[in-house]
């Protein structure tokens, strides 16, 4: 599946892995920076916070903001501090269906 | 300016105090400290907690019993002042045993404790299975616990900023930044801080936590009060998970499982420590064996006000009649009875509680 | 655990060239660094960018790969995908690195962990689409990755730097909506003469300038009540400008007015720090070695106060002569003879630093915003919250974490802390010094109980104080 997206990536002829995020599909970069990819394939929000709900996706790209969180293996990690592999299965936290947190 | 009271301590046992004196119509000037301040107040573990304490003194068990039961009286007269709500949950909580032994060790003081008690000390042991009936997450190695149903939990942070707001909003005057150098009475006490600030006031309670060490003694008490280190764990907001509090682990009221606490006896030094940080993330882990996967967001180093014996001193000077020393290391749990029992104390009031136990008569002089 | 003579926390231009010149020395050196691979954030991924990301973002850009390159030596050792958590006396870290935790310890211990750029509350700064224009530049040097319809916010020459490279890839960005004005720049020429000593730096702004002009991108300065909108994601951009409200539909916007000291792990083990006015920010005290008052820590690049990529890597190598002073493996002559150029240099770099920071101050309405603007992106947190916090007694950043949060979720006030301040400091009256900044304990960054419970190779060698 692919989204339109605000981004635009300079190389395109890349190999591809397929990962799920929040259920659905994903043909994304293999190796690539995870918050990164998302965002290339159309993906802005990453979580909905635990205070207010609201939704929220890479701020800072840097490790620093905290705000690209999304659960990998029931962990919550850093989407820009992650690499995308084969077969990842990536859930939004503070959705729905991500009770086992 | 005069008050009626003069309060040194602007955490929740000073403030707990000068809201109970404000209820009854009493004037308050409180004095507090500045932003980097031992405060226990910011530190603590947020339990209302009744079980195990006063094991050897019944009338600190007894306190403890009368301070939790008025606790949802005293938060809801706060919060319909100030809007702020402390989040007090008294739904019962657990002392976790990894074996049996200590299990019954500790049912067989409890015992005797429930009859020094006259039979009020509501108590019930769960083995494993019935506990995971109550917390589905606990882990294997947990042989039981002891669910008492007196214990519960409140936000200690929330409990603070409403006292704050509280006792301004009932006319109180708080000063923040002061640190005091000088009390001398003459017809009324006069309070000097280094800044030159200077209250006057007809009574004085210093209820500074860890700072009464230094002051008491300028004021005749003999304030044998030390710190002793707690690190305590919080990890990120989570899901609910964990139904009632217990001394390992309780999760607070917006989702974070808060763990702890290390007993340290480190002087005053409220650092963190890898050791200390590991050792209290797997016993987490046992117990609640899910947590593993939970994120560590934050973790603190916090001084506990500790007496000798680890009960509260309450005890007017001998020195200085009208000034009062009241410090303890249960500030959250006793806040109720701080706002609504010691007035009458204070104030040597008919139904003034009789808290001679806790005089600084028990302690031998130096 | 791990042993080396000299740890150095970072990979950017300051810790790469530090980590060299004290391998060169003869020091065993141990480099932890969150990154896959060296670089830092100034030079991300330089040693494997395409050819054609390396033309769109400029030489200034690969020449890092020199810096990354230096790296393979025998007495370095480069442990990537490290998460630093905690620092303590030894100088000792304990860190996460392929999902388990594990500590190090040295003679030295050398934080270079750069910058963050300054926090920029305006409203609908943490809807979706909104990034710091860092990131922006992030996703381009890592991924290849450009925005389209992007408008870029705030003021200070990356703003101008990123435009550029955006104009270079073909994806010319909507418009800059600048928040410098005239009068900034009339009082930045007050500081042209020294600017002139570090000409290279005026003339590639010039040259900036002109690239983005060529590409028709409008540009809108003394830009004042900036908010962004959106229902979910960012929809729109408005401010005024020349007297004219202004809305603009955009995909992304890009803030950015200036960068400030990464200053968490320094903190975390109590360097002292002091406010600077001109680039209003804490700045960590340090000798001009880059030592700190614990004689065992030292630190530098931008995490020692802003000076730029090339600043950086000159304070990595004087501190690490230093070092190699203090551990016997040269003589004081030697390192005066060999750091004589290095502060010559440094001079003329740093001699651009007092124009650009008057031309480009941070913007004011980001430094003290308005009641409604989240301040707290992690705990939501308002600028009128603290406010209500600072009449209710707080007087530092320490009381109002504990009366409504902010600075307790997992950015650990990376993000609010100096607005925290200037805000309290703002309402109380006291300077920034006086007010205070959060007491940063550890984890600097999460790490699961399960990691943590699982260390092995803990000791404490804790100085218990005397009472």
């Amino acid at each position: 599946m692919k989204t339109a997206s605000p981004f635009r990536e300079l190389e395109t002829d890349v190999p591809r892995v397929r990962v799920r995020f929040a259920g659905k599909d994903l043909m994304l970069r293999d190796g690539g920076n995870l918050a990164a990819e998302l965002l290339a394939a159309g993906v802005l929000s990453f979580r909905q916070t635990p205070v207010s709900g609201a939704e929220r996706g890479p701020f800072c790209m840097m490790g620093a903001c905290f705000d690209c969180l999304v659960e990998i293996d029931g962990v919550t990690r850093q989407a820009c501090m992650s690499e995308v592999t084969a077969g990842m299965d990536i859930g939004m936290p503070g959705t729905e269906g991500d009770v086992d947190a | 300016m005069e008050s009626d009271y003069a309060i040194i301590g602007g955490g929740v046992v000073g403030l707990s105090v000068a809201w109970g004196l404000l209820q009854r119509g009493r004037s308050v000037t409180v004095l507090d400290g500045d932003d980097g301040s031992f405060r226990a107040s910011r530190g603590n573990f947020g339990l209302v907690w009744v079980q195990s304490k006063g094991m050897k003194q019944p009338a600190y068990a007894r306190w403890s019993q009368r301070s939790a039961a008025a606790w949802a009286d005293f938060t809801a007269t706060l919060q319909d002042a100030t809007g702020f709500d402390a989040a007090l949950e008294q739904n019962g909580g657990y002392d976790f045993h990894f074996s049996d032994e200590t299990l019954a060790k500790t049912v067989a003081q409890y015992e005797i404790l429930r009859e020094k008690l006259g039979g009020d000390y509501p108590y019930e042991i769960l083995g494993h299975n019935e506990l995971r009936r109550e917390e589905p997450e606990i882990g294997p190695k947990v042989a039981g616990a002891i669910l008492h149903h007196q214990d519960g939990h409140a936000n200690p942070l929330k409990l603070l900023r409403g006292l704050a707001a509280g006792v301004r909003g009932k006319g109180g005057t708080v000063l923040n930044g002061k640190t005091v150098d000088t009390v001398t009475r003459d017809s009324s006490f006069r309070i000097r801080c280094s800044d030159g600030t200077v209250v006057e006031a007809n009574k004085l309670v210093l209820a500074a936590g860890l700072g009464s060490a230094a002051l008491g003694p300028k004021l005749g008490f003999k304030a044998p009060i030390r710190p002793q280190r707690g690190q305590v764990l919080i990890t990120e907001k989570l899901p609910k998970i964990l139904n009632r509090p217990s001394l390992i682990a309780r999760q607070v009221d917006d989702g974070g499982i808060q763990i702890g606490a290390t007993n340290e006896e480190v002087g005053f030094n409220d650092k963190v420590t890898a050791k200390g940080l590991a050792g209290l993330a797997a016993e987490a882990i046992a117990a609640y064996p899910i947590l593993a996967k939970a994120q560590l967001v934050r973790s603190w180093g916090a001084l506990r006000v500790l007496s000798p014996d680890g009960l509260p001193i309450y005890q007017e000077s001998p020195e200085m009649p009208g000034a009062f020393l009241v410090t303890c290391h249960s500030g959250i749990t006793l806040a109720a009875a701080h706002a609504s029992f010691l007035p009458d104390w204070l104030e040597k009031t008919d139904t003034a509680p009789d808290l001679e136990v806790f005089s600084e008569d028990r302690f031998a002089l130096s | 655990m791990l042993e080396a003579d000299l740890l150095v926390l970072g990979a950017g231009p300051a810790g790469m060239a530090a980590a060299r010149t004290a391998a060169d020395a003869g020091l065993s050196v141990l480099l932890l660094d969150e990154q896959a691979r060296p670089g830092g954030q100034i030079y991300r991924d330089v040693g494997n960018v395409p050819e054609d990301r390396a033309q769109i973002l400029g030489s200034d850009y690969t020449k890092g790969r020199v810096l990354a390159e230096a790296l393979d030596h025998p007495m370095i050792r480069h442990l990537t995908g490290t998460t630093i958590w905690q620092i303590e006396a030894g100088p000792r870290v304990s860190f996460t690195r392929d999902g388990a935790a594990s500590s190090a310890k040295a003679k030295r211990l050398l934080i270079a962990t750069g910058a963050l750029e300054r926090p920029m509350p305006v409203p609908g700064w943490t809807l979706p689409g909104v990034m710091t224009a860092g990131a922006a530049q992030i996703l381009l040097k890592q991924s290849g990755l450009m925005c389209e319809r992007a408008v870029l916010a705030g003021s200070g020459p990356l703003l101008y730097l990123i435009a550029a490279q955006m104009c270079r890839a073909g994806t010319p960005p909507l418009a800059l909506v600048e928040t410098q004005t005239f009068a900034d720049r009339q009082a930045a020429l007050r500081h042209l003469t020294g600017a002139l000593r570090g000409w290279r730096l005026v003339a590639k702004g010039l040259g900036l300038l002109a690239e983005i002009r060529k590409a028709g991108v409008p540009r809108y300065t003394g830009a004042s009540a900036i908010a962004i909108e959106g229902k979910v994601q960012a929809e729109t951009i408005s401010f005024t400008s020349g007297g004219k409200r202004h809305n603009l539909e955009c995909a992304t916007v890009l803030l950015h007015h200036g960068v400030v000291p990464n200053t968490q792990a320094a903190r975390s083990i109590d360097v002292p720090h002091h406010w600077n006015e001109v680039q209003q920010c804490f700045v960590p005290e340090k000798d001009g070695w880059g030592r700190t008052q614990l004689p065992d820590v030292f630190i530098a690049g931008d995490g020692a106060g802003i000076g730029g990529a090339t600043a950086a890597q000159l304070q990595g190598r004087l501190a690490a002569l230093e070092i190699a002073c203090d551990l016997g493996k040269t003589t004081p002559a030697d390192r005066d003879r060999n750091a004589a150029p290095l502060k010559r240099q440094m001079e003329t770099e740093l001699a651009a630093r007092p124009f650009i920071d008057k031309a480009y101050p941070a913007f004011r309405e980001a430094l003290l915003p308005a009641d409604d603007t989240i301040v707290c992106r992690c705990e939501e947190v308002t600028a009128g919250d603290i406010r209500r916090y600072a009449g209710l007694g707080c007087l530092g950043p320490n009381q109002t974490k504990a009366f409504g949060r902010p600075g307790m979720g997992p950015c650990q006030g990376r993000y609010c802390g100096l607005t925290v301040t200037n805000l309290l400091a703002d309402e109380s009256r006291r300077s920034q010094d006086d007010t205070g900044y959060y007491r940063i304990r550890p984890p600097l960054k999460p790490v699961t109980l399960g990691e943590l419970a699982a260390m092995t190779d803990l000791e404490t060698d804790e100085q218990e104080p005397v009472t």
